[in-house]
């Protein structure tokens, strides 16, 4: 099972803030991730493949989108960061 | 020390327990800050701001945080760090972030708590979204900001 985040503008635009899901093992990377999950409805494809920037974290670190994945872990997708 | 918190901060009283908890500094470097009243846009059209909201990941934000912090420690001859920043709902005026750095000497002070500012701004989760008079926006990251944080590499540091 893998986790999912959202935040900031990618959750008001994805409409979810968190889920819990399996995926295929053809899902193997961020990327594909990506794909699989913008691909179930036009919220999430908006929020992924819309004008704003998408980071991607995996247990809680920022990874590239060649990234591999195993199907166990955190993932969370958001905005480019804007604190201090 | 790092904290992420909803309540407000003594900055003085921080400052004075960093100096205790530290060894023999020679020098403190503090950096508070503040929600600003005004928010200039592209165009140079001045809004006044009536509420900012801070978001963040909780867990990965401190993880965050702290690698910056270790990073710095690494990097220069600090005695003591401490970090803070609040999240939830804040006001024009209202503080929002405090970085401090205790040190022997003042270069290695300045250092350490500009370059904890500069990646904390693009490498911790935070996010921040305004209200003014004419709606709500999620504040866009800056450029001049990649940039800062840019100047103190290279190093195979990347938050």
């Amino acid at each position: 099972m893998i986790t999912v985040n959202y935040f900031a503008s990618i959750r008001e635009t994805a409409r979810r803030d968190k889920e819990t899901l399996e995926i295929p093992r053809s899902v193997n990377s961020v990327e594909k991730l990506i794909e699989f999950l913008a691909e179930r409805d036009e919220n999430s494809h908006k929020a992924l493949f819309g004008e704003t920037p998408v980071l991607v974290a995996v247990n809680q670190t920022v990874v590239s989108r060649d990234y591999k994945l195993d199907g166990d872990e955190e993932i969370a997708f958001f905005p480019p960061m804007t604190g201090g | 020390m790092i904290t992420v918190q909803n309540d407000d901060f003594d900055a003085g009283a921080e400052l004075a327990s960093l100096r205790q908890q530290s060894g023999d500094p020679g020098a403190i470097v503090s950096f508070t800050g503040l929600v600003r009243e005004f928010y200039y846009s592209a165009d140079a059209d001045k809004q006044k701001i009536k509420e900012l909201y801070l978001e963040h990941y909780p867990g990965m934000t401190e993880k965050a945080l702290k690698e910056i912090v270790d990073e710095a420690i690494r990097r220069w001859d600090i005695q003591a760090i401490r970090v803070i920043h609040r999240v939830g709902t804040l006001k024009p005026g209202d503080q929002i972030v405090f970085v401090a750095a205790a040190s022997a000497h003042r270069h290695e002070a300045f250092s350490a708590a500009e370059f904890v500012m500069d990646y904390l701004k693009t490498k911790a989760p935070f996010w921040k979204r305004e209200s003014t008079e004419r709606g709500i926006r999620w504040v866009s990251h800056r450029h001049s900001d990649e940039v800062a944080a840019e100047r103190w590499q290279p190093t195979g540091f990347s938050g």
